[in-house]
């Protein structure tokens, strides 16, 4: 990707501006196997998604509910590394148009030093890094690196956010992370919490797009949750399919993903 | 509370490079709730007075500082006097930090407590303070734990307490803290989690390390009383090592005094069956704080082993790992295998069964005190009693008795 030839690789902001409200699903990278998250990157960008996370696995994912839990467990059984996964993404960046993003825990990224992580980021056309245990204040020693390879360090803000979220919306680059309840990730029947106050505090500090994740996982949450916002983030639900049918999964995965990309980008 | 002297956090719940918040956003303004509350809470002389009396009356401090004479002459060296946390109500150190933080979870309005334990001991005191404070209690325990301290599960149940094993990971210490955060995000307008060591991210490093830091101020005190000197070294094992750092924290000032934590080396430092942090980690970030870890090349956090439930885990707190950078601490590893002697050693000498997490202090203090003058004085803290440990060692020694 330092092909001076090469097209730069697409912003997150890219995924905000197609007229629509953006449908950003996760998946755990190697569970099973890559060439399975490869089909499954490629049904979910048919299916139309707008920007992917790519989960980087962690052996002790603390803001992960069982689902997802269970898929880093399987992917790092399987043998995958941050290494692999790198150049893994790199020949994705080839095969799809839209941004990519990288979800993981600080210490992946510390262990190599956040620079060179960034640097190799940058390298593999990846534009976005989320990292749910780097709240606002430990962000710097992060987000100096990201921003010197041009990728987009993302915030989040929570249910329990009160009187961060305008420095929080502030400081965020790409999009903002909107955490839509209480709790770690995973499917929810209902989602209580008073988004709308929490977006319109966040549309007063900031211009950055926001989109709402934690525990959607139909097509009416989806919709709901992109009507208040820029957005809706899956990744629980999806996850659940890659569990239950494996290297069979691309087929179920396209199928709920068309369904919560046309519930989104009608909204 | 004491100031902290030297080292001083460099920044709000810093250790030179370590310690910080690194947890999700969800837990921020809980933390920094819990940090105002214990701010103006430790200032406040009512405050103290309340948790003083629950120390002295329900607790039984101030504990009592044993000569090991019997050891002393046998090893041939140095004095040891042993500190003796095993004689607390509960049967460890862990009660010192649990009434704290108990109380300062009732003042700040909350109703329930939850709570990560290795051992059983945190997770027992964290139901008793539970019990006498009239709060609800769930603590997290590793399935494998749960499975090699059933005496300790059955006393949490006995005591009002709900036990949730946890099967994730390697269902040992560091999963029952990754379970205990997450269920802290799920629930935290009622509730406080009451960590058990002095880890985790800011404040509980400090707040854990205050509270247990009557541990060195009594040993200093009576060590002054009895030899009318300070001792030549200070020991005690660790794990995330609040027992350590409450021993150590009155006599870093006290240059010529040296402190040495021991840390469980399980096998041996040179196989992966180890939970040595200093001898086989390195920096890392984990469980909201950026400290030493025992992890792979790319950040994977290990699989640690220890005989010790209380010792099994795989980091340390940041204040250790800022004082063993400035070189005023030491950090030796302790073998499963030493330890059980050590264990048994201090059975048969003087009729005090440790626990086999304090029994990695003694084993160290077993080595050390022959290479030292008879005028040397060595305080061992015995963090626990060792009745839970009795059905293990014996089942490790080819006995079964029935438990």
């Amino acid at each position: 990707m330092n092909d001076p030839a090469a097209p730069a690789a697409p912003t997150l902001a890219s995924a905000f501006a197609a007229g629509h409200k953006a449908f950003i699903p996760f998946v755990t990278c190697g569970d099973p196997d890559l060439e399975t998250t490869r089909r499954i990157v490629h049904a979910l960008a048919d299916a139309g998604a707008d920007l992917i996370e790519l989960g980087i696995p962690f052996s002790d994912p603390t803001a992960e509910g069982p689902v997802i839990q269970a898929a880093n467990a399987r992917a790092l059984s399987g043998g995958v590394t941050t290494d692999r996964i790198l150049a893994f993404a790199a020949e994705l960046r080839r095969e799809i148009p839209i941004p990519l993003a990288f979800m993981t825990y600080a210490n992946v990224v510390y262990a190599p030093g956040p620079d060179r992580f960034a640097a190799r980021c940058a390298a593999a056309g990846v534009t976005g890094l989320i990292l749910p245990d780097v709240p606002y204040e430990e962000r710097a020693e992060f987000e100096a690196p990201c921003r010197a390879h041009g990728i987009d360090l993302v915030s989040m803000v929570a249910p329990t956010s009160a009187d961060r979220i305008a420095a929080i919306a502030r400081a965020a680059t790409g999009f903002l992370y909107v955490v839509s309840s209480l709790g770690v990730t995973g499917e929810r029947t209902r989602i209580t919490t008073d988004l709308s106050a929490i977006l319109r505090t966040i549309r007063a500090a900031s211009t950055v797009p926001a989109a709402i994740g934690f525990g959607i996982s139909t097509p009416d949450q989806a919709r709901a949750m992109a009507s208040i916002s820029d957005g809706a983030i899956v990744g629980s639900a999806l996850v659940r399919l890659i569990a239950t049918h494996g290297r069979d999964a691309p087929g179920p995965v396209y199928d709920l993903a068309s369904s919560l990309a046309s519930a989104i980008h009608s909204a | 509370m004491t100031t902290p002297t030297s080292p001083t956090p460099s920044a709000p719940g810093r250790f030179g490079p370590y310690g910080g918040q690194y947890i999700p956003e969800t837990l921020m303004n809980a933390v920094a709730e819990l940090d105002a509350a214990y701010r103006r809470l430790s200032a406040d002389p009512a405050f103290r007075a309340e948790l003083d009396a629950l120390l002295r009356d329900y607790a039984g401090r101030p504990s009592r500082l044993t000569f090991a004479a019997n050891l002393t002459a046998k090893l041939g060296g140095a004095r040891i006097y042993l500190k003796r946390e095993d004689l607390n109500h509960t049967g460890s150190h862990k009660i010192n930090n649990v009434l704290g933080q108990a109380l300062l979870a009732k003042h700040m309005g909350k109703t329930r407590l939850i709570a990560e334990t290795g051992a059983g001991q945190h997770g027992v005191a964290t139901a008793t303070a539970a019990a006498l404070l009239g709060l609800e209690c769930v603590v997290f325990m590793g399935r494998t734990d749960t499975e090699r301290q059933a005496l300790n599960v059955y006393r949490m149940k006995l005591l009002g307490a709900r036990v949730v094993p946890v099967d994730s990971g390697t269902a040992t210490l560091k999963d029952a803290v990754s379970e205990a955060m997450r269920e802290w995000t799920r629930r935290i307008a009622d509730t406080h989690y009451c960590l058990g060591s002095a880890m985790g991210p800011h404040p509980f490093p400090t707040i854990v390390r205050d509270f247990q830091s009557v541990i060195g101020r009594e040993t200093r005190a009576q060590l002054l009383a009895a030899e009318g000197r300070l001792p030549d070294a200070v020991l005690a094992c660790v794990g995330g090592g609040s027992n350590a750092i409450g021993s150590f924290h009155a006599f870093i000032p006290d240059a010529s005094v040296r402190l040495i934590g021991c840390e469980a080396a399980g096998r041996g430092i040179d196989t992966p069956d180890t939970a040595a942090t200093f001898a086989t980690g390195r920096p890392g970030i984990f469980h909201g704080m950026k400290s030493i870890f025992c992890q792979d090349a790319l950040g994977q956090i290990a699989p640690v082993y220890s005989i010790s439930a209380g010792l099994d885990y795989p980091g340390v707190g940041p204040e250790h790992a800022w004082l063993r950078d400035t070189g005023r601490a030491e950090y030796v590893p302790v073998t499963d295998d030493e330890a059980v002697a050590a264990f048994e050693l201090l059975s048969r000498t003087e009729g005090i069964i440790p626990a086999i997490e304090s029994a990695h202090a003694l084993a160290h203090a077993v080595k050390l005190a022959p290479t030292l003058p008879a005028d040397a004085i060595l305080a061992v803290t015995l963090s626990g009693r060792g009745d839970k440990d009795c059905a293990a060692i014996a089942r490790l020694q080819g006995e079964d008795i029935h438990e």
